[in-house]
């Protein structure tokens, strides 16, 4: 514990404080994190100054942000097997992007399929030329009665691309695998290359369902280092923003389950109050989806009283109606039957795997990075509290349920309360800190987000590092799949609704 | 003459229907749905396009469509419209007729498994699962008639002296049949609870998966030979609903049509108010069809007089 440096959430550090210890000392000290109630935030390697070394960083929670640093040769004794699952997929990661090898390792196995930054040799010994990711032995099961299913990277319907694996015994699956990559656009090595004024758009398009969260992380981490500071307003804006983009996704999302149960109603009714919704973020932003309306030192369109009392009469108008289709689809015993015991994921599980927002709530994990790390409004502004967590479909399902209530109570909170003068931000460049580290935590509505954010001594961008909250929670869906009927697998994926341009980048 | 054309109404206005069942579930979400002849408007759309073919498909996979619309349409002749005498009816046609409507589910079956898809594979042994269960129901059904009016043949049933039928002395047993039979309609026609026509997600479909493969003039056929068996299940229910007598006329066809109105708008209601069963729970919603019926034949066997 005393090797690591407690951080603030948005607030940067000087590179030259951060803590770099030998690797043995960076593994134990990690070791020991992660086994008390600790979680990894994100854990990522970057250049250094000696070639063929490579430094690592990994920023942990608990109820505080820490980080601690260490410098490696292209390989490393992995802490997956040895210390905890929450490392796997950062640790694939890291030997896909830098070409560093995990050893020890109990699945090494690509991530996103692309050739590596730093030229050193492929972990995984792949051919890039050959344009097809998932070119990959996949884990098989073996028997009489065993067979195997592949589902896409084409799906029926409008989805993304991600091709899942099944082994299963007649309709029952024994293992999933999910092999993502398909949508990765090389956002992390972009960033740096770019105009400051670019940025948030491009934050914006990292994965179009959560464009404010992203956003939010990204302009909260370039104010981090160019020392801006947000007006209360704008803040106000901005913590709306980022709860009807929740409110957006939470109702369709009970909408679409609803759809897969084959119960139609509620999906359509859902599926219009979204669109309500869409339009408010529309009323604050001039964009559906709040594309434009953060920008680095506040926000482009502050609210003004007409805003408000759209806003307010359109809440005071969709309240009940939203509680009328909620009880229609929580009250249908057929649904419940759907529902209940399909797609659990134990709560010991959930923490092993480190499941963030719902997901991770559903299983009993009460982490909301918008009461332990609060940023915007939040620190005034009361926290939400789950009864029903047994991990299944319906504890995610119930979880949302309460989170829209509990939306819906902050939005009223702060339009009843507040002032929300501001002047619109302009956009220019600012000059970042150098040498600094700043990292970001907000609560998208799929849970943590994070950014974190290097610069070099000029002040430029040296390293960008993005984590979506379904970077941990893809896993979940595959243990929830454990002795499933493959049947319920459209269920239980539409429960977690994990994004995949988020993690592929 | 009459049956001739009593058959060739059912077979030209059997599209029509499906189109209610879309109506009434827009209807009870809120929309507006669907126009009534939506499925005449797909089934040209269909037929005007090509069909495609695996290359790894053999002459089995285009039987498929074929052979079940053959079948749905051969069980229709022995159908006696509106008590009116049907095109073909022999001592024990009900055996035949029966596993007429197999063979299609067969060739069917065949055809997907032609394309060695791991999910119509997957289709085919819940499709074929859960209609060996149905069958049961719909045997324990026969076995129920033949002791209400001793005949093994389909028009028998309800023509003659005593037609079986709800208006009539033992209605009350056939309560449990009509019940059982709509059933094993929800069954046989992959509606929900037992599979989503409407779903686009493979995984948990069962017939719909079955014919993934199948396009233009072959979805077509298929598409129609699944409106003809839907009309037959319909029509069976309404036809022991209400004695049909050949002399009433034109009155009759009102009266059947209407019935059979009444039954997809049912199958309407069905869908919109409850969620598909899990897969699991599948065979016992089928098997609850069967205690039914064969309480009813129990009750025939006069073990309680």
């Amino acid at each position: 514990m005393d090797k690591l440096l407690q951080l603030k959430n948005g607030r940067p550090v000087e590179r030259s404080i951060i803590p770099q210890v030998p690797y043995g000392i960076f593994f134990k000290t990690l070791a020991n994190f992660v086994a008390n109630e600790g979680f990894v935030v994100q854990f990522f390697a970057y250049g250094s100054e000696t070639k063929g070394r490579y430094r690592l960083l990994a920023v942990v929670r608990n109820t505080e942000l820490y980080v601690i640093g260490t410098e490696v040769g292209t390989s490393f004794q992995s802490l997956t097997r040895a210390a905890s699952e929450k490392f796997h997929l950062f640790e694939r990661e890291i030997a896909e992007q830098y070409g560093i090898r995990p050893e020890g390792h109990p699945w090494l196995k690509m991530v996103r399929y692309h050739p590596n930054y730093s030229g050193e040799a492929d972990v995984f010994a792949n051919d890039y030329q050959q344009p097809i990711p998932g070119n990959y032995p996949y884990f098989q099961v073996s028997g009489e009665a065993i067979h195997e299913v592949a589902v896409g990277p084409v799906h029926a319907g409008i989805i993304e691309p991600g091709h899942f694996r099944f082994q299963c015994a007649g309709e029952e699956v024994l293992h999933l695998e999910i092999q993502l990559g398909y949508q990765h656009r090389g956002i992390e090595r972009l960033i740096p290359t770019l105009p400051q004024k670019r940025l948030p758009l491009i934050a914006e398009s990292i994965a179009g369902d959560t464009t404010i969260g992203h956003n939010l992380c990204l302009c909260q981490a370039l104010e981090g280092l160019a020392g801006l500071s947000v007006s209360p307003g704008a803040a106000v804006v901005r913590t709306i923003a980022l709860e009807l983009e929740r409110l957006c996704n939470h109702i369709g999302d009970l909408g679409a389950l609803s759809q897969d149960v084959a119960f139609t109603p509620p999906a359509a009714y859902f599926g219009r109050i979204r669109g309500d919704f869409l339009n408010l973020l529309q009323v604050l932003s001039g964009n559906r989806f709040g594309k434009g309306l953060i920008r680095p030192g506040g926000v482009c369109y502050p609210m003004a009283e007409e805003q408000r009392g759209l806003i307010l009469d359109k809440l005071s108008e969709i309240i009940p109606e939203i509680e009328h289709v909620c009880d229609l689809l929580f009250s249908a015993h057929t649904v419940q039957a759907r529902f209940e015991h399909t797609g659990t994921v134990s709560s010991e599980m959930a923490r092993e795997l480190g499941l963030v927002g719902y997901a991770g709530r559903a299983c009993g994990l009460p982490y909301d990075a918008r009461v332990v790390f609060p940023t915007e409004c939040y620190r005034q502004l009361p926290g939400n509290c789950n009864q029903l967590t047994r991990g299944d479909v319906n504890s995610r399902a119930t979880v949302r349920r309460e989170e829209i209530s509990h939306s819906l109570d902050l939005i009223q909170l702060l339009l009843d309360q507040r002032a929300t003068e501001a002047v619109p931000v302009k956009i220019e460049e600012h000059g970042l800190a150098p040498n600094s580290l700043v990292v970001t935590i907000n609560e998208g509505w799929r849970g943590e987000l994070s950014h974190c954010l290097l610069t070099d001594d000029q002040g430029r961008i040296e390293r960008y590092k993005i984590k979506d909250p379904s970077f941990h929670n893809w896993t979940g869906l595959a243990m929830s799949l454990r002795n499933q009927e493959i049947s319920d697998f459209p269920l239980c994926n539409k429960s977690y609704n994990l994004s995949y341009c988020g993690f592929d980048l | 003459m009459e049956s001739t054309l009593s058959l060739a109404i059912a077979l030209v206005t059997a599209p029509l229907f499906p189109g209610i069942i879309l109506k009434v579930k827009a209807f009870m979400a809120g929309k507006k749905g669907p126009p009534l002849l939506i499925k005449y408007f797909t089934l040209f759309k269909l037929l005007r396009k090509g069909s495609v073919y695996s290359e790894s498909s053999s002459f089995i996979f285009p039987l498929g469509p074929t052979v079940s619309l053959a079948a749905a349409l051969m069980a229709l002749l022995f159908f006696p419209f509106c008590g009116a005498a049907p095109l073909v009816s022999f001592h024990g046609d009900v055996i035949v007729l029966f596993y007429l409507l197999a063979m299609g589910r067969f060739f069917t079956v065949l055809a997907a498994l032609d394309t060695a898809s791991p999910f119509e594979g997957m289709g085919a042994a819940r499709e074929v699962f859960f209609s060996t269960l149905a069958e049961v129901t719909i045997f324990t059904v026969l076995i129920l008639f033949y002791r209400l009016n001793s005949s093994l043949s389909f028009a028998e049933y309800f023509r003659g002296e005593s037609p079986i039928c709800l208006l009539n002395t033992s209605g009350a047993l056939l309560l449990f049949v009509i019940v059982s039979l709509f059933m094993v309609l929800l069954t046989e026609n992959s509606r929900v609870p037992v599979d989503d026509p409407a779903t686009h997600l493979e995984l948990t479909m069962i017939h719909e998966v079955m014919i993934l493969d199948h396009s233009g003039p072959d979805l077509a056929l298929i598409e129609l030979g699944s409106f003809y068996k839907l009309f037959f299940y319909a029509a069976f229910i309404s036809q022991l609903c209400y004695p049909f007598q050949p002399a009433d006329g034109p009155l009759n066809s009102l009266i059947f049509y209407g019935l059979i109105t009444l039954i997809y708008v049912t199958v309407g209601i069905t869908e919109s108010i409850m969620a598909r069963l899990k897969m699991n729970s599948v065979p016992q919603f089928i098997l609850t069809s069967f205690a039914l019926v064969f309480f009813a034949a129990i009750l025939t066997m006069g073990v309680f007089q």
